[in-house]
Order: C-alpha cells, then structure tokens, then sequence
C-alpha cells in the first residue's frame, strides 16, 4: 500500500475542519499548534493535491465577490469523488466497443475519471501551482475543451455546493455565498411569503440537521 | 433451472402500474399475486437523509444501474447506434416504487382528443393532408371510459387541483381547455411560489387561462379510499430525483405498498431480473429471472403481467420472441413502433428581484393549456399539435442551478467575472417551458441492438429516434408565446434557448418515453388490445407507458394508473371468467 498522503491547509483562524469518511462517517482535525491542518488524502498525492486547489481557484477564485474554492477546500471533494465508484466508472456504461460519434451522444471513450485527473495532471504540470496567476489562467484556457478540464470544472461547482459531507463546501461556506439554506424539512408557512424580497434562513448541512457527534482524530483511522 | 412453486399471476416490476394491478387482483381475487422487481426494497424512512443534491440529484442513485443496462441510440437507419454511456434525456427509476418513487408528482389528465388522435386529426384536416409518415393512432379506449379510472387515481393519490370543466361547465381558475370532469379535485391546489405567481398574473394580463397544474404532492393532509394517511407537502424543494422523507407525494412505497403488505396472497421479490416471458403453443407459463443470489429461477404462472418501465417492456416481449417485430421500411408489424418522448421548447427568463426559488414542490407549478393539443390553433403556425406552457417551482439546488445567466454576462464560464455573473443573476432567473405533445411516426422505433448487451449478455434496446420540423416548431411556436408572457410577468429579459438540435440523450428532458408496446382496436396496429392485452398470448397482460401510442403534452403518471385499473377491470370481470380474447 501506498505511504499515506496529507494535504497540509494553512487555517490559523479556525480550529479544525470537519471531513468525512468515504462511508460518510464525521470526524474533526483538529489544527496544529501552528495552524495548520493535516487532511488525510485519497486519491491524490499532496503534490497533486496542490495543482488541483491552485486550478479550482482559478475556475472559483476568491475574491472581492467572496470566498472560493480554497477556501470551500473543493479538493477534498474531488479527492473523496476520484477515490469513490464515481472515480473508477462504477456507474457508467463501459461495455466495448468504443466508438466516437456525434456530441448529442455524449462523452464516448473509455478513460475514467481517475485517468482523465492523472492526464490532466500530467498537462498541468507539476510545477502549476508555483505559476504566476496570469500563466495559470493561460494555461487552463488553452485546455477548456479537453473532458479534464470540464471535468474540473464541472467538479469544482459540485465542490463548492455540495453538503460537506462530500468534502467540500467547508463550514458551508459555499451556501453562505449564495444564500442557499441547505435541506429544510418545510418551508410551508414561507412558500407563499417573501414575494420580491430575499428570504434566507441560515444554512444547515445535513450533519446539523441529524445531529451526528463527530469522532475527534488527529489523523483519519484506515 | 430450478422451477418455483406455481403461482396464479406473476408481475414483472414493482412500480406504479405492477403493484396498482397487484392491489385490484388481491382486493378482488382469491388469486396468488408474485411482484418481481429488479432493485432494492424501498419504504419512507429510507429518505430520511436523502436531501442530498449530490448524491440523488447528480450521482442519480434512485435510478436503474446505467452500467448494467441501457439503451443504444441512433438518429436514423443510415446512422450506426452508441450506447447511451450516461443519463441522461430521461431517468428509468429502480427498486420498489420505480420511478414512481422519484418523480415530481404532477398529475394530469390527457386531452380527450388524445385517445382518438387518428380520427381526430382526419376530421379536422382530412386523411389526405395528413403527413405520410405520421403514424399517430386511436386507443381503442377514450377519455369517457377512462374518466372513473382517473377518479380512482387521484382519491388514491390525494391529488389537489383546481378543476376547470365540471360535467361541462367552465370552472374560475381551474383549466377550461380540459376533458370534462364528473367532480372536483380532492383537494385544494398547492400554495403558491412567488415564481407560480407572477406567470399566472402575467399570462391573466396577456387574456390567457393559467391554472395551478395538479399534484400528488399532498397540499392538505389526507386519508386516502384505501385507509392510508399521508402529511401535507413542507415545500421542502426535494422531491425530483429524490424520495418524499415525510410521504406527501404519492409514491407507490406510501401508498400501494402499505396496503398490500397485509394481503397474504401478495409476495413481493426484489433483486429479481427477469430475462425472458417462457411461453409455449401461444401462451405463457411463466418467467425466466436471475434471482439476488444470482441464480437462474423459473417462476410458473398461469397470467404474466409486464408492468416495468416502457424499456424493459418493449425489451422483454423482444427477447422473449413474443409479437411481430416492427419492421419500419415496409412498414408492418407492430412490437417496438411508436417511440415518442415529449417536445421542449425553453425560455429563460430574468427578473431584478429574487424568487426565493429553492422552496417549492414537484407539482408545485403555474400553467397555461390555452395552445394545449390543437384547440388554440388557427391553422396557419405549421403545426398539427401544440403543449402546454409554463413554470415550474419544484426547489432550485446549487449545483445544478448554480450559473444561470444572460448570454454574454461573462467572458467564459469559469474565473472571476463568470463568478460574479452567476451571483448577481442567482436566483433571479426561471424557466418558461413547453410540454409538448410528441406525435408518433414511421421512423422513430425501438428494437435490438445487434452489438450492444446487458450485464447477462442479452441485447440492448435500440432507440431510432430524432426530431422532425414539426417540433421544432413547436418549440419556436412556445419561445414566441414566451416573449410575450415574460415582460407581462415582470421580466427584464427572456433569452430563448436551444434551436433546430437533433435529439439529444444527454440532457434531461422528462422521464415520458413511451411506446413500443402500443395499445389499439387491431393486431395489424397494436401490440395489446384495448385492454392491454396482448393479441397472441392472451394471458400474457402489458401495463404502463409503453401502450401509450403517441405522446401527450402531459405527465403520464395519472394515466398509467387509469389505464392500469381499466385493465384490471377486463382482467378480473370477464377474462377470469372466460379466458380468452376481450372484447
């Protein structure tokens, strides 16, 4: 087995951050003593790790209209999505033979997701994340139409507004952007309310809700 | 193949149509009822957590196992089929309940004009105006005959609406264009979103009928003819893709299921794959399936009853060498004819105001049925059939709503000012959108692929199926209509989307793929008779949408249900007494 991989989040103002299992059991990481936090990877080497956030925060920046994918850690989600059946094609068609044929018919080939991350890797190149921000912009615009790219992309939303169960989404703070309350159970005294006028309960991730206590461990147990 | 005790009747698939058969013959019978179902077993607290976007709305986990069975698609004959890879243009549901567990809840009534569709149109245009290759058909059953079967649907599923035509006459804010009913709806409309609101002023404004679609998503709390009771809807925003956590919309697992639960000549198998109807001097014995352990079963009976989604009937009677395959250049034969799905013809409108659009409910939704089958027509649009139009308020999630916005709002669709687009324009947007009547013609079909196979190695289902003129100009005729409603309903802008495409299996349209096995007076047309049963086994029953001959503007749910209890009526009545061939 593989030497396990740690991505290592600088937080100095947060105490910890809330991951989940792959079978979506909560448990804290508690940050360091100085600041940062050490997320257990499973997909992607940290190296990778660290291209990938740098490209989803150029498709999601943080910036002057709030948070972003960094911030949302949007590469855990990917790194659980790539790691889980989605990553191997558990759920798609893989039968032979592969034939292209026209865009109606949707992405054809034979490559998962975990190879099309492992190509897109290898386009990005290792030193990505070092790249001054303009030349990493250059650099995914000259990949926009290839499937790893939209992947990403597609990706990183799911990323941002997924419950952070997944992942990402981290101290909601993707809902809080948008003002989306997470699941509620009923809105039947507000459906007919609010008309023309914003109504935005405070978001709730599913762990809320439940009310599950999560494990406090250093390290996630294997 | 080890053979199983015989039972009186066997059903293959537990949704809708399966256990709504299920629930007559053991209210009715002293019979022995089977129901094979595929998938897993269901009930409501299994939807306890399931307001999870991710999970059931994009991972799709309520839907058939697209790695173990799909369909091939082609354009036309002159173009090699693919497999569809991923979902997908419609969502096949698996387990107990079927899609019937997943879907939004609208219930609506077809025109009556629909189940006489042929005669219809030739007394209105002439047989001889008619385009060659239409293909459209009479039912064999109309509306009247089916209006006390839609009775018993809608008490069953608690349906609230607004009636507009009460034995004739035209009812305040209900739907005025529709088939005559003998009473109101059981129960009110469901609240109003703000969304459902400014389009019913709009379109009032503009001299148009909207009316509140009808739901199976409880707007009161109700006790259905059959004991059960069921919470009013919370408008929670969950309910397509997803299973309803406090059974306000009808679904077979809160409705049916509890009912035949306490029948002891009801048996419900899950895991059950059924791979061929075994028959034998034109009649049926039985069915052959691989059960959850993964062994091969025979299951014995002396009435077989197809009730799965159109697919896995239309596939079924295929592999089981049951029917006349359709032949589509000479034009004969009947198993596979008649694929249709629905016709969209989308406007995305923005407002300077939010619409707080993540409450609602699946059946949550405002219509107009004004250019709804053909009455609205004056004869100059190019067009034979129309749809209805409308919005919908079933609950926006992030993710899959996330960057709605005008063309040219951003550079590209990623980086910084495509973020700031999609924020300063979430939540400000909707969609008015056609459903729209797909007529049915010679060249759209369904029958086997020769390449491509399931997990067990049979053969897919080939879909051969595009879009003619005729809807694409239904979808130009509702992007017309739009313009006009949105500035009416406070718009700012209304950007039409899509054009003349070919169809297209990737992006979501609706789950009503119908046809295949069609319903009709004679075997030369139909693959079942008006009661759905089949021409040349007769004890051999087919249920669902796949009799369905051409397509309705309208959910089908309400009128699989119908057509369900209209059958089990010649079943149970007169087959049982003398089997053979109903009249």
């Amino acid at each position: 087995m593989k030497r396990r991989e740690f991505l290592t989040i600088p937080r100095q103002a947060v105490g910890g951050l809330l991951l989940y299992t792959l079978a979506g059991e909560p448990f804290r990481v508690s940050a360091q003593q100085n600041g940062d936090i050490r997320v257990p990877l499973r997909f992607f080497t940290e190296a990778e790790a660290r291209v990938i956030t740098a490209a989803c925060e150029r498709i999601f920046p943080s910036d002057a209209t709030g948070p972003g994918a960094t911030e949302a850690a949007v590469v855990i989600y990917i790194d659980r999505q790539l790691a889980g059946p989605y990553g191997n094609d558990k759920y798609r068609y893989t039968k032979g033979p592969w034939v292209e044929s026209y865009p109606e018919h949707g992405y054809q080939a034979k490559e998962t997701p975990r190879e099309i991350y492992r190509q897109g890797l290898r386009d990005l190149g290792d030193g990505f994340a070092q790249l001054p921000v303009d030349a990493q912009i250059q650099k995914l615009t000259a990949m926009e139409k290839s499937r790893f790219f939209q992947m990403l992309r597609t990706h990183t939303i799911e990323g941002m507004f997924a419950d952070p169960m997944h992942g990402g989404n981290a101290g909601l703070i993707g809902w809080q952007l948008i003002g989306y309350p997470g699941p509620v159970m009923s809105y039947r005294a507000e459906i007919d309310k609010h008309y023309g006028v914003p109504y935005r309960p405070k978001p709730r991730s599913m762990e809320q809700i439940v009310g599950r206590k999560p494990a406090l461990w250093e390290d996630e147990k294997v | 193949m080890p053979n199983l005790k015989a039972v009186d009747v066997v059903i293959v698939g537990g949704g809708w149509t399966g256990l709504m058969m299920a629930k007559e013959l053991t209210s009715r019978t002293g019979l022995t009822v089977t129901v094979l179902e595929r998938g897993i077993p269901r009930k409501t607290s299994d939807y306890a957590l399931d307001m999870d976007e991710l999970d059931y709305a994009v991972r799709l986990r309520m839907m058939q196992n697209i790695a173990e069975d799909t369909i091939t698609h082609r354009h036309s004959m002159r173009d090699p089929a693919v497999p569809v890879r991923q979902y997908g243009s419609f969502l096949p549901g698996s387990g107990v309940g079927g899609a019937g567990e997943h879907w939004n809840g609208a219930s609506w009534r077809f025109l009556p004009s629909l189940f006489n569709m042929r005669t219809h149109l030739a007394e209105r245009h002439g047989a001889a105006k008619l385009p060659a290759n239409l293909d459209v058909q009479d039912w064999g059953v109309t509306y009247d005959d089916l209006e006390p079967h839609y009775w018993r649907a809608e008490q069953m599923m608690g349906v609230g609406g607004k009636a507009g035509n009460v034995n004739g006459k035209i009812m305040d804010g209900g739907n005025p264009f529709e088939g005559a009913r003998k009473s109101e709806y059981p129960l009110p409309p469901l609240r109003n979103s703000h969304l459902a609101s400014l389009f019913g002023e709009g379109a009032r404004k503009l001299g148009y009928h909207p009316h509140p679609a009808p739901a199976a998503n409880l707007s009161e709390t109700y006790k259905n003819p059959d004991g059960i009771t069921r919470a009013a809807c919370g408008y929670c925003g969950y309910c397509e893709r997803f299973g309803c956590m406090v059974g306000a919309k009808a679904q077979p697992s809160n409705t049916l299921l509890p009912v035949l639960q306490r029948r002891n000549k009801f048996e419900l198998r899950t895991g059950c794959w059924v791979r061929r109807v075994v028959h034998k001097d034109g009649k049926a014995t039985g069915v052959q399936y691989i059960d959850a352990k993964g062994e091969e079963m025979f299951q014995p009976a002396s009435i077989v009853i197809l009730a799965t989604f159109t697919l896995s009937n239309t596939r079924l009677l295929y592999l089981s060498k049951i029917g006349t395959p359709y032949d589509a250049t000479a034009g004969k034969g009947t198993l596979g004819k008649n694929l249709t799905h629905q016709v969209e013809g989308s406007t995305r409108v923005f407002f300077d105001k939010p619409l707080n659009a993540f409450m609602g409910t699946g059946g949550l939704a405002m219509r107009i049925s004004d250019f709804d089958g053909d009455h609205g027509l004056k004869g100059d649009e190019g067009l034979l059939r129309m749809g209805m139009i409308g919005v919908l308020s079933n609950g926006s999630r992030p993710i899959q709503t996330f960057d709605a916005m005008p063309r040219g709002a951003a550079k590209s669709n990623w980086g910084s000012d495509w973020k700031a687009a999609a924020l300063k324009w979430r939540d400000r947007n909707a969609i008015i959108a056609l459903s729209g009547e797909h007529l049915s013609y010679k060249q759209n079909f369904m029958d086997l692929d020769p390449t491509y196979t399931d997990k067990y190695g049979d053969p897919l289902l080939r879909f051969t199926l595009d879009w003619t003129d005729h809807e694409h100009r239904q979808s130009e005729y509702a992007k017309e209509i739009a313009q006009k409603i949105a500035p009416a309903m406070g718009a700012v802008l209304a950007e039409p989307i899509g054009g003349r495409n070919r169809y297209n299996v990737i992006n979501y349209q609706s789950t009503h793929i119908q046809g295949g096995t069609v319903m009709g007076a004679s075997p030369e047309s139909s693959v079942v008779n008006r009661h759905q049963q089949h021409w040349d086994v007769q004890n051999l029953w087919v249920l669902g949408a796949s009799c369905i001959p051409q397509n309705a503007s309208h959910n089908p749910t309400l009128t699989i249900l119908a057509t369900t209890t209209w059958a089990a009526d010649a079943l149970i009545d007169r087959y049982l007494k003398h089997p053979g061939l109903v009249a």
